[in-house]
């Protein structure tokens, strides 16, 4: 059941300050096959967005925070800034799907399942609903202009539930430093055109039958402690 | 698909949909083609209001295979650019943009970059229709004559600018597009004017846009797009998109329209 994971680790030596270690990122496993999200996101497009797309970010990640380390070691100010969009792209590419795999579950593990418990009283209390929670993320997933993500988010500080999106590979942190994901939804074309084509209303309806409320939940009980 | 009836559609076997009449005398008017195919005026009780209409590919849809399918035109023209096309009907009807040209609609949603609601949809018919026009059955090659001769002025050489423009495409992150222009705005930096134009300053650049923004806002004038939003390649390249932009380059690119839009464009820049 468990995939194959890429594991990189390198570490890199700075001459005038010894030797360092570069913390790279790697592939997370996914805690299901690829085929497990059927009929609601098809196998072909969770190995792409996979093994493919989340693997780029990693790589280009990776790449980009060496170069990082060399110009900080360097004390090259202008390359610093110049490599800040690639980090933020690519880390942020990383962040939100590792969130993203978590965010799903196959139906036979929970997948779909409504959220109970303090999430659950939060979602109805803030919502009025699930229904309305859902069809307001939905409608503002596919209202989205280009590529991004639609976000439910705990706002730490007031202790509420919101809902935002971010473009591209922003993370839900970019909206405001109190915010913490619950639950994402990749709204990127490549996230469901391959299965739902331009149609991404389609997607949004079909997604919530293996999204994981478990995870969700378990992230807001640990944040309001 | 049923293409659009109103406008007068020329057969699919690419001959010049597109007219090369670039300007209709109007100082800021930035006319691609003859304003009458883009805007129907329909008489009703007296009211004039202006259409915008979904043009077909000066090609039919399987016409750029087996580089571009046709199963990709079927999604990207036929629902994509589709919706587009009526959207920003539905948004401008009855409003001051009704009898306007695409043109001055995107210019004016665009706001100084504070996006009114329209912009979207305006810039993307716009996007749209002229990327399907950049392209043409056995593209690809090298372009002739004045272009080339101010491609290697202004790049080095044809190969520099291939590099450029395939470096800018991969490197739009998320949705966008990547363009050649023409430009005599010394100040390459989005929305400057500049106050003291010269000839030095007229040339060719390679600038990359977000989602739906088209260097018009910027006051260049486009030569040649790629479509670099997912949905232009997902279909054939899943997530390959250097493999799509090469094949972009290599098979599909017109430069005969690229030649013709640089003519436009330099007369307009006289003006």
């Amino acid at each position: 059941m468990a995939l194959r994971t890429l594991l990189t680790r390198k570490t890199l030596t700075a001459a005038p300050l010894g030797v360092r270690c570069l913390q790279t990122v790697s592939l997370p496993d996914l805690p299901y096959d690829y085929g497990d999200l059927e009929p609601a996101i098809s196998a072909e497009i969770m190995q792409l967005h996979h093994h493919k797309h989340h693997q780029t970010y990693i790589t280009n990640y990776n790449k980009a925070l060496e170069q990082l380390d060399g110009a900080i070691a360097k004390g090259d100010a202008s390359t610093v800034v110049k490599l800040q969009s690639a980090i933020k792209f690519n880390g942020g590419g990383h962040v939100n799907h590792s969130i993203f795999w978590k965010n799903l579950a196959p139906v036979r593990q929970g997948g779909g399942e409504p959220p109970k418990g303090s999430l659950g009283w939060a979602v109805d209390n803030h919502f009025d609903s699930l229904e309305a929670l859902i069809q307001k993320m939905n409608a503002e997933g596919a209202a989205l202009q280009g590529s991004g993500w639609v976000w439910l988010g705990l706002d730490k500080e007031f202790k509420r539930l919101v809902v935002e999106t971010t473009p591209n590979q922003d993370p839900l942190v970019t909206k405001g430093p109190n915010l913490v994901p619950l639950l994402g939804i990749d709204v990127w074309e490549h996230a469901y055109y391959l299965q739902y084509k331009n149609v991404r209303p389609d997607y949004l309806k079909n997604i919530w039958k293996v999204i994981n409320w478990k995870y969700a939940s378990e992230v807001y009980d640990r944040e309001c402690l | 698909m049923a293409a659009s009836a109103a406008a007068a559609i020329a057969s699919p076997s690419g001959c010049g949909l597109f007219s090369t009449q670039g300007f209709s005398g109007s100082t800021r008017s930035l006319l691609w083609r003859k304003t009458e195919k883009r805007n129907v005026r329909k008489a009703v009780k007296g009211v004039i209001k202006a259409k915008i209409e979904l043009s077909p590919p000066p090609y039919s849809l399987d016409g750029l295979e087996p580089h571009m399918s046709r199963e990709t035109f079927e999604y990207h023209w036929g629902k994509h650019h589709r919706a587009y096309v009526d959207n920003l009907n539905k948004q401008i009807v009855g409003t001051e943009l009704d009898t306007k040209t695409l043109e001055e609609i995107i210019l004016a949603t665009y706001n100084n970059g504070d996006l009114l609601p329209p912009f979207n949809n305006a810039a993307q018919v716009w996007n749209h229709d002229f990327f399907w026009e950049s392209m043409k059955p056995g593209g690809g090659g090298k372009p002739s004559g004045e272009l080339l001769e101010l491609i290697n002025r202004d790049f080095g050489s044809f190969e520099a600018f291939v590099s450029a423009f395939k470096a800018a495409a991969a490197t739009q992150f998320g949705s966008g597009w990547a363009w050649l222009v023409y430009t005599t705005n010394k100040l390459n930096v989005g929305n400057a004017v500049n106050p003291r134009p010269s000839d030095e300053d007229k040339k060719l650049i390679v600038v990359k846009s977000p989602n739906a923004i088209n260097p018009l806002v910027w006051d260049h004038s486009p030569l040649l797009t790629i479509d670099v939003w997912e949905h232009a390649y997902y279909l054939d390249f899943q997530n390959r998109r250097p493999d799509y932009i090469s094949t972009f380059m290599e098979k599909l690119v017109s430069w005969d329209a690229v030649s013709s839009r640089l003519e436009a464009a330099k007369a307009r820049a006289l003006e």
